[in-house]
């Protein structure tokens, strides 16, 4: 069995670990690294509940393999509070607006909810629900998800406007 | 799901990978956004001994106009996100940016290649339609040299291209029309459900002429998907609609040979063959008249 060696920066901190080509990102991510917060759902590239980001960019991390990911930099769902401990508004806006249930789907939901707001800092509601058209939530009806991600992206620009 | 373990590389330069291709012919395979092989080889439909991974070759991701202003060259490794949002492809050739915003879903986008789509030649992709209806090219380069192949000569048949062993595609090419040009396209498409494969898909450009007696059909390419084995030119469509006059009828024509030269075939979980061939029908229809209202919009207004 041939390995190699997979050099990754997750959440801010390096990693380097010998790996089979053939092991998927996920896996790597739960199992090497131990963050289990991302999750398996549908392992076929349907569910979006294990999305991460790579190098900013929201992907299905069961659709990738680890090797690929060589020396680029990750952010899991673990990576999204700050240091102190503070949830980041995505993650409060979901709390505050019961974005959840049974929370298999919601580190998926926040992180696709990041790189969307990165990409459109204020959408509209439409274009919050083709955002998260790639993650399941077999729960809530998506409405109270897409009243999280609205509530988080004014919470987010009302940050933003603080700071300048 | 694991997938059977294999040799993997990951070349910066298209020489190597070139290369590979040949050393390890009959058991390689390119990895390129890896949305639609990835899967294969998860449920082991695809089991290739060896991985080129062309993520970290260099040059292979850009959207740029030719020199002559003609032609709108693809990288072949750009994500569909890419053309998705480029302000070129929206002003140059905006049907290819409505048809990439209709694959899969985001996180599929963001990975996902139109190289990569190309050469999967899966009769429900998208990019196949839109790239006939446009009537583009794809550059490949293998042992001897680059060459450049017209969309229709390119799909073959169902998960077949014309790419020979030990080809790579570098680049797709998309003609390009004057700005101010009466020119439309629309790509719609039936799916069961967000993200689902294509029930049936029509993707249509049209180019218009003004005349005394009303608004002439210079142009128009139509392309469907998931209606054939693979992605189709309805060719007696377009022939329905080139040097007529644009009118309800012409459409409707159109719509009717769009659906007779469609080939579905029943499947248990998107209809049968006979409701696709109305679905191929309604959305010929649909496609043309938003195409056509494009058109007009679009001449109206000048260069957009």
């Amino acid at each position: 069995m041939t390995t190699l060696q997979v050099k990754v920066r997750v959440n801010g901190k390096e990693s380097a670990k010998e790996v089979e080509p053939r092991l998927l990102l996920v896996h790597f991510i739960r199992d090497e690294l131990g963050l289990t917060g991302t999750h398996v759902g549908c392992d076929t590239t349907n569910c979006g509940a294990c999305t991460i980001l790579l190098d900013g960019k929201s992907v299905k991390s069961c659709t990738m393999f680890a090797v690929q990911a060589d020396g680029r930099s990750i952010t899991t769902i673990e990576g999204m509070q700050a240091a102190d401990g503070e949830l980041h508004p995505i993650q409060k806006a979901f709390w505050e607006n019961h974005g959840l249930q049974c929370g298999y789907c919601t580190p998926g939901m926040v992180m696709q909810a990041a790189w969307l707001l990165r990409e459109n800092p204020s959408p509209t509601e439409q274009e919050i629900r083709l955002g998260i058209s790639g993650n399941l939530c077999r729960c809530t009806g998506y409405q109270n998800i897409v009243k999280s991600v609205k509530e988080a992206a004014k919470a987010m620009q009302t940050e933003a406007k603080g700071r300048r | 799901m694991l997938p059977r373990s294999f040799q993997y590389f990951a070349p910066t330069a298209v020489e190597e990978v070139t290369g590979l291709l040949k050393e390890h012919e009959g058991d390689v395979k390119i990895l390129a956004g890896g949305m639609s092989l990835i899967p294969l080889m998860k449920m082991r439909l695809a089991s290739p001994g060896y991985i080129v991974d062309i993520n970290r070759v260099k040059g292979l991701e850009y959207i740029e106009e030719s020199e002559d202003g003609k032609a709108l060259l693809i990288g072949s490794l750009t994500r569909h996100h890419s053309l998705e949002s480029s302000p070129l492809v929206k002003k140059r050739a905006p049907l290819l940016s409505e048809a990439a915003g209709s694959i899969g879903d985001p996180q599929v986008r963001n990975l996902g290649t139109i190289g990569g789509a190309l050469a999967h030649s899966d009769p429900s992709g998208d990019w196949g339609a839109a790239i006939l209806a446009v009537r583009g090219a794809v550059m490949a380069l293998g042992p001897s040299g680059e060459r450049s192949i017209p969309i229709d000569d390119f799909l073959v048949d169902t998960f077949t291209t014309a790419l020979k062993e030990g080809e790579l595609i570098t680049r797709v090419s998309v003609p390009t029309l004057p700005e101010g040009a009466k020119s439309g396209g629309a790509y719609l498409k039936l799916e069961r459900k967000a993200g689902d494969f294509a029930t049936a898909g029509v993707a249509a450009q049209l180019v218009l002429e003004e005349r005394k007696d009303g608004d002439y059909c210079t142009y128009a390419g139509i392309g469907l998907t998931a209606l054939g084995p693979k992605n189709l030119r309805a060719s007696n469509a377009e022939a329905r609609l080139v040097g007529r006059r644009l009118t309800k009828e012409a459409i409707s024509e159109a719509a009717s040979a769009a659906a007779s030269e469609s080939a579905p075939t029943d499947d248990p979980l998107r209809g049968t063959a006979k409701y696709k061939r109305q679905m191929a029908g309604l959305f010929t229809r649909r496609a043309l008249e938003l195409a056509a209202a494009r058109a007009r919009a679009h001449g109206g207004r000048g260069a957009r």
